[in-house]
């Protein structure tokens, strides 16, 4: 008895609580810049605070493959060209540049004014010494391969670089906006004992200041940059694992620039309070999420049942359940309006009646009426494998198994651990269909990821994809520098995919960043908003953080 | 005793080799290699380049060759540098670390005694009273509780609603700008949530523990004899009974020496705390062998000598083991 008493007493308390967080649904701490204010002229000055899920593990460019060094990398060097916020190639530390009728050869024009955060001049040795650092068999780098496609490599006097390559290549241009590194510092030292990796000097707008290790990293403007010192004098990483504590940190005040989850844009942001204190943005990030088809399998290796599959799953359906409608719908491996983007493809709207028709063409029939097809006495069944950690798989992959046993075809799905999703299924083969994404590549050329000759243990062709006119296709498309001639072969490549199917791409996801409002000059731009970051400025009544 | 104490430290070498032996197999029998994050699916690495990077880090080489390099560089008290594409010294990723993770810890055992004990022992005079029955129904709450949640709500509560405390990390960001009591307090402030939501179930167990030692005790003969030669009753439970009621606790004490160097991965990833157990944690999840043998090799060293300690502590309290 005394016991159920508890128990109701207990309840009451917690519904009390409950609601007590409820009613406290309004923010005491609020700040709240005048919205009517006109935004004043640019002023330096104020600090911007920046979430970040990880901490950075090294600070040369070289070596670093995580985001967060790539975050901070982009503020602290330079490369010698960079995508403007259109996504076409600008100089950045190269003023201009040639290429050579032929194609081989480009040659790039360094700007004369550019200094090392140590105040030692920017010269072509240093470039040169980057593309030596890139290619010694020495360097544990992941970027290697694209430089070793060089022929020669040659400084011809202190601010011109030629580079010529054995064949055309037409990413090649954009490879050289890796950053650049400081010869004067790094020649002659072993390289991973560097103490740049720690404490980076660059040429860039910020130069790095303080690093406390799992905690933040704090850069300063740097006042003798060549575009101008940025507006905002400190940036500072602070590093907070968990996405639910920084949006609680961001709402406190203690983070002025986070991204957010789809969950966070769509139901926890839309409150007055918060529309006032920060602006949200979104705009599709350069990926997608796919669902890839093993065709090794003797089951996938009929063009219609794969066909049939994307008929029977309901993309928009994945992004409204999965991303709450924060999404595009994927139709091929490009970006939806990016300049390479195919706009008229086959497309594959849901419709189950057309799966049921290409798998009966197919010849996949229920014949012992318990809801799956069969064929030869076996069943229309594979297990989807995906990897542990991304939720936003692992929901698609069970919306997907809902839609496929409508059609009659029953899906297992398996979520493994990271490492052994890759060494276990991956690599071997030994999958059936994965889903899983790819993300980055601005360029179009695919070739890695769809070439025929791709398909060895551990390269990224691992769902088998070999068409003869394909592979000509990434081969040209790869060679070839004029935009026009490029797009129409990859426009001929993305009808190749959406014919065959060898994926059914699922969707594009968004970046869904989020600033505090003092901040101003923000360009919403095909490459996102970080693209004119050094021009961003709070003015003067609205600064926050005096130093 | 010189010389149980000698057997014993002799003893422990083969067993910590034991210990590093079996660890290290067992986690290079993980699939999966450190250069793996940083190759595998990454569209700009060949399958050659993954091979030269694997042998830099002499993972083309059979196990047993490894553990001998390993080994060989841990007689020399050097753990080695770690595979993640910094290369910096595990030691010196483990000292960065430690400082937080033993400052929370021992707050929250401090914090966790000081209530436990007292709470405990009230609970085992009183028994049945209101006072106990609050108490039980507390560490029913305090057990069913998940620390990720209760933090979260905290945060959201205390921290982001009323503005009392910090919500994440252990200083502000003026920190440094700080008079020295106002830097302390500093600290303070961010530690209170943390401290509190570390401490919170181990005081609800704790707390039970103490209470059963207690009853345990004040049935015993000897106490009726106290009570009997007319001692005070606060005398008899503070004196008589509360020193024989705390043995078992002591004993746990001893036995949570290694766990002062372990953290909490979901607690200190919800705080945004740099302490032991994300280090860990990121450590096998990306298997960085050396910085993962380093800090398994640590706690099996301090197992050790917690065990030893506690049996030491044995023997001069008790003469039959001592000449055992």
């Amino acid at each position: 008895m005394s016991r159920e008493l508890s128990g109701s007493r207990l309840l009451r308390w917690l519904m009390t609580f409950c609601c007590l967080l409820l009613i406290n649904a309004c923010d005491r701490r609020d700040y709240a810049p005048s919205v009517s204010a006109e935004d004043g002229p640019p002023v330096p000055g104020d600090t911007i605070l920046i979430g970040s899920g990880a901490d950075a593990v090294t600070l040369l460019p070289v070596l670093a493959s995580d985001s967060t060094s790539g975050d901070i990398n982009g503020l602290v060097y330079n490369g010698l060209v960079r995508y403007d916020k259109n996504l076409e190639i600008e100089g950045a530390l190269a003023e201009s540049w040639e290429v050579s009728e032929d194609n081989l050869v480009l040659t790039f024009h360094l700007r004369r004014d550019v200094l090392w955060h140590d105040g030692a001049p920017f010269t072509a040795e240093d470039v040169l010494f980057t593309y030596e650092l890139l290619v010694d068999p020495e360097t544990p780098t992941a970027y290697a391969d694209r430089y070793r496609q060089v022929a020669e490599a040659q400084v011809v006097d202190n601010y011109t670089f030629r580079v010529r390559y054995h064949e055309p290549l037409a990413p090649a241009l954009i490879s050289w906006a890796f950053p650049i590194h400081p010869r004067h510092l790094l020649e002659g030292a072993e390289l991973t004992r560097s103490p740049l990796a720690a404490r980076p000097v660059g040429t860039g707008p910020y130069r790095l200041v303080d690093w406390r290790r799992g905690e933040r990293i704090v850069l300063e403007a740097n006042p003798d940059y060549f575009e101008g010192p940025p507006y905002i004098q400190r940036v500072v990483y602070r590093v907070i694992p968990d996405s639910t504590t920084m949006f609680l940190e961001l709402q406190s005040g203690g983070l002025d620039y986070m991204g957010l989850t789809p969950l966070q844009y769509a139901m926890q942001t839309d409150t007055p309070a918060f529309r006032r204190r920060f602006r949200k943005y979104r705009y599709p990030a350069f990926a997608y999420t796919y669902l890839g088809y093993n065709l090794q399998r003797p089951l996938f290796q009929d063009r219609r049942v794969r066909q049939a599959l994307s008929y029977a799953i309901d993309k928009q359906e994945i992004i409204d359940g999965v991303l709450l409608g924060l999404g595009q719908v994927a139709d091929g491996p490009y970006t939806p309006g990016s300049w390479v983007h195919h706009p008229q493809l086959r497309q594959y709207d849901y419709n189950p009646g057309r799966a049921r028709e290409l798998l009966a063409e197919a010849g996949w029939s229920d014949r012992n009426g318990d809801g799956f097809l069969e064929k030869d006495g076996r069943s229309l069944a594979f297990t989807i494998v995906t990897n542990q950690g991304n939720d936003q798989r692992v929901k698609a992959g069970e919306i997907i198994q809902r839609r496929l046993a409508e059609v009659g075809v029953q899906v297992r799905l398996r979520v493994v651990e990271w490492a052994t999703f890759l060494n276990e299924f991956i690599n071997p083969g030994n999958f059936d269909a994965t889903i899983l994404g790819w993300s980055g590549g601005i360029d179009p050329d695919v070739y890695n990821v769809w070439h025929s000759s791709k398909t060895g243990p551990g390269e990224l062709n691992f769902i088998g994809f070999k068409n003869a006119e394909a592979d000509e296709l990434l081969e040209q498309g790869r060679r070839t520098f004029d935009l026009e001639e490029r797009r129409r072969i990859y426009h001929r490549f993305q009808e190749i995919l959406a014919e065959e199917q060898p994926y059914t791409f699922l969707y594009v996801p968004e970046s869904l960043p989020v600033v505090a409002a003092r901040f101003r000059g923000i360009e919403p731009a095909a490459a996102g908003i970080m693209h004119n970051f050094i021009r961003w400025y709070v003015p003067a009544e609205e600064q926050k953080y005096r130093r | 005793m010189i010389s149980y104490l000698l057997k014993r430290l002799v003893l422990m070498v083969p067993l910590l080799l034991g210990i590093t032996l079996v660890s290290f197999v067992v986690i290079h029998l993980a699939p999966g290699e450190p250069t793996d994050l940083q190759t595998q699916l990454n569209p700009e690495v060949s399958a050659e380049l993954q091979q030269r990077l694997r042998a830099q880090y002499d993972l083309d080489r059979p196990l047993l060759v490894q553990y001998g390099k390993w080994l060989s560089r841990l007689v020399r008290l050097d753990f080695g540098d770690s595979f993640s594409q910094d290369r910096r010294p595990v030691t010196a990723k483990i000292a960065e670390r430690l400082p937080v993770t033993i400052l929370i810890n021992v707050l929250s055992i401090t914090l966790i005694l000081a209530v436990a004990v007292p709470v405990g022992i009230l609970a085992a005079v009183r028994r049945n009273s209101t006072f106990d029955r609050l108490t039980t129904l507390f560490v029913f709450i305090g057990f069913a509780t998940p620390s990720f949640w209760l933090a979260l709500l905290l945060m959201d509560l205390l921290g982001v609603r009323y503005g009392l405390f910090p919500v994440v990390g252990l200083k502000s960001l003026g920190h440094d700008y700080l008079s020295f009591t106002a830097r302390v307090f500093d600290i303070l402030r961010h530690l209170v949530l943390p401290v509190f939501v570390s401490a919170f179930g181990g005081l609800a167990g704790f707390s039970r523990y103490m209470r059963a030692n207690m009853l345990e005790v004040i049935r015993q003969d000897y106490i009726l004899t106290a009570r009997a030669k007319g001692l005070t009753e606060r005398r008899v439970i503070g004196h008589h009974a509360l020193r024989n009621a705390l043995l078992p606790v002591i004993t746990i004490l001893g036995l949570s020496v290694p766990g002062l160097i372990g953290g909490s991965v979901i607690f200190e990833t919800i705080f945004a705390i740099p302490g032991m157990g994300k280090l860990f944690y990121d450590g096998v999840m990306m298997r960085d062998y050396p910085l993962i043998m380093g800090i398994l090799v640590i706690g099996a060293i301090l197992t050790l000598v917690g065990n030893l300690l506690a049996d030491l502590g044995y023997a001069l309290a008790d003469p039959r083991i001592r000449r055992g």
